[in-house]
């Protein structure tokens, strides 16, 4: 596993209280971890601080599954 | 006449965080102030606080009993003191699991006197070091004064009426009264009401002492600083919790073989027309609440008990004292008096639930708890049984429960034994 899918996976644990095996790659923010809108918007906030990144809304909107976000955050952090 | 009982208590306080430790801990005398923890108050004016005490403490409140994870991290923590009162108050009625008929009829009343203090202290500071893109997006419904009934509705799928109270200290009992109005007029079957405030935070701290409202002269003797009717007391000592009963009309309560607390009888409001922190000098407002409560529940001032005092330990207390005795006849017509902010502190917007528990609770043991540290009664207390120290034994067939609030806002409740 990536440095990067680690420390996705802690905040999303932190966040969302979900055990940790649930948090797969393929698992859906809001079918499969429980996460509302606004919970996204919070994780987006959390990504942002770890990794130094910018996720823009129009990109925020397009990360559904934990793997959507390990690949922006590996495609765009500096 | 449709009448209302009481059928489940929940309770979170600085003495416990479930009902019958919080009352085996006030009967014995003991007290939840202590030096504040929360934060560093090294250079507060007041540096003491009744705190709900962490889990790993003897009494202390495990959040993760009753609130989930991610709740806890995006609200305020009155807000999670309330839903777990609430639940406790659910789980002692036996109305964890009801049918969706009994949902549509079950409603809820907890408010509080200030809200997500904490939470709007915490973020203005976000927003002026980090930006407004880093405020979080739970900020306002998890500071909400309504969010305590919003969330607690949605847990347990409650589609009555949805009410929250504001009126500073009144809160807790106007909660309860107004619910319990709305079981009479036949608006919910159910309801559950009550209060809670948690603003033992640098900036809740600051504002009240700078309104010269808390006691900042004990700052090496916590424990001894909420002296209600006392001579040398000097304002109040902030609590934090949060008191839920459940009320129900009483011929649902007893067709479902509920276990019945209490009748809610009596509940009088008024307006001191005066000024916004001080009462009015003759406490007329006080006064009105507590006739009108009187005259609700048709008893005559020698059927009342205990007197469940609002007693914050300020320079008000004598002023209520000569209003209950205006209204119960100078030796109060025999009933006990007591102010049990000596032990959990002032909690504010959860003071008047929580209180209100404590006088049910009064009723279903016959004790009454004390008023500590009343080591030199105050000029005018003559004459009164004020409990001092250690609580006593006694016939409890109706209490009356006052609550008066910043902006002159009063309520006072009565309860009887069915």
């Amino acid at each position: 596993m990536s440095d990067t899918a680690d420390r996705v996976k802690k905040i999303v644990v932190e966040h969302l209280g979900v055990e940790a095996d649930k948090v797969t790659e393929d698992a859906s923010f809001i079918d499969d971890l429980g996460a509302d809108s606004l919970d996204i918007v919070e994780l987006v906030m959390a990504f942002e601080e770890e990794f130094g990144v910018e996720i823009p809304d129009d990109a925020a909107e397009k990360i559904s599954t934990v793997s959507d976000a390990i690949k922006y955050i590996d495609e765009n952090k500096g | 006449m449709r009448r209302v009982v009481v059928t489940g208590l929940g309770l979170v306080t600085p003495l416990g965080a479930d009902v019958e430790t919080v009352w085996a801990n006030l009967l014995a005398g003991k007290s939840g102030a202590g030096p504040i923890t929360r934060f560093d108050a090294s250079n507060q004016k007041c540096q003491i606080a009744c705190e709900v005490k962490p889990a790993d403490h003897p009494y202390g409140f495990d959040a993760s009993r009753r609130v989930d994870h991610k709740i806890q991290r995006q609200v305020d923590p009155f807000i999670v003191y309330g839903i777990d009162a609430a639940g406790q108050a659910l789980e002692d009625a036996g109305l964890v699991d009801m049918d969706d008929d009994l949902k549509t009829r079950t409603g809820c009343s907890i408010g509080s006197g200030i809200g997500g203090l904490p939470g709007i202290e915490s973020e203005s500071i976000v927003l002026h070091e980090k930006g407004p893109g880093r405020v979080s997006p739970h900020f306002v419904h998890g500071r909400l004064i309504n969010l305590i009934s919003g969330q607690v509705s949605i847990k347990y799928g409650l589609m009555g009426p949805n009410h929250a109270v504001v009126t500073a200290c009144s809160t807790g009992a106007h909660s309860i009264g107004d619910a319990a109005r709305m079981i009479k007029d036949g608006d919910a079957d159910v309801m559950l009401a009550g209060g809670a405030e948690s603003t033992i935070n640098p900036l809740g701290v600051a504002g009240f002492a700078q309104a010269r409202a808390l006691n900042c002269s004990y700052n090496d003797r916590p424990e001894q600083a909420s002296r209600p009717y006392d001579k040398d007391r000097d304002g109040f000592v902030m609590g934090e919790g949060a008191g839920v009963v459940v009320l129900e009309e009483y011929e649902h309560a007893k067709a479902r073989g509920a276990k019945i607390y209490a009748e809610v009888v009596g509940y009088g409001l008024s307006g001191d027309a005066y000024h916004v922190t001080a009462p009015h000098p003759e406490g007329k407002g006080a006064e009105l609440a507590m006739r009108m409560a009187l005259r609700k529940a048709g008893l005559e001032p020698g059927d009342i008990d205990y007197v469940n005092a609002h007693g914050t330990s300020t320079m008000a207390d004598t002023i209520e004292l000569g209003a209950v005795k205006r209204v119960l006849g100078d030796d109060l017509s025999g009933a006990s008096m007591s102010s049990t902010k000596s032990a959990i502190g002032h909690l504010l917007g959860g003071a008047g639930a929580v209180e209100a528990i404590f006088c049910i609770l009064a009723i279903r043991d016959q004790i009454v708890p004390p008023t500590l540290n009343l080591d030199n009664p105050d000029e005018g207390t003559e004459g009164v049984d004020l409990v001092p120290h250690v609580a006593k034994k006694r016939q409890v067939r109706a209490v009356l429960n006052n609550s008066f609030g910043f902006g002159g806002t009063n309520a006072s409740l009565i309860m009887k034994a069915v």
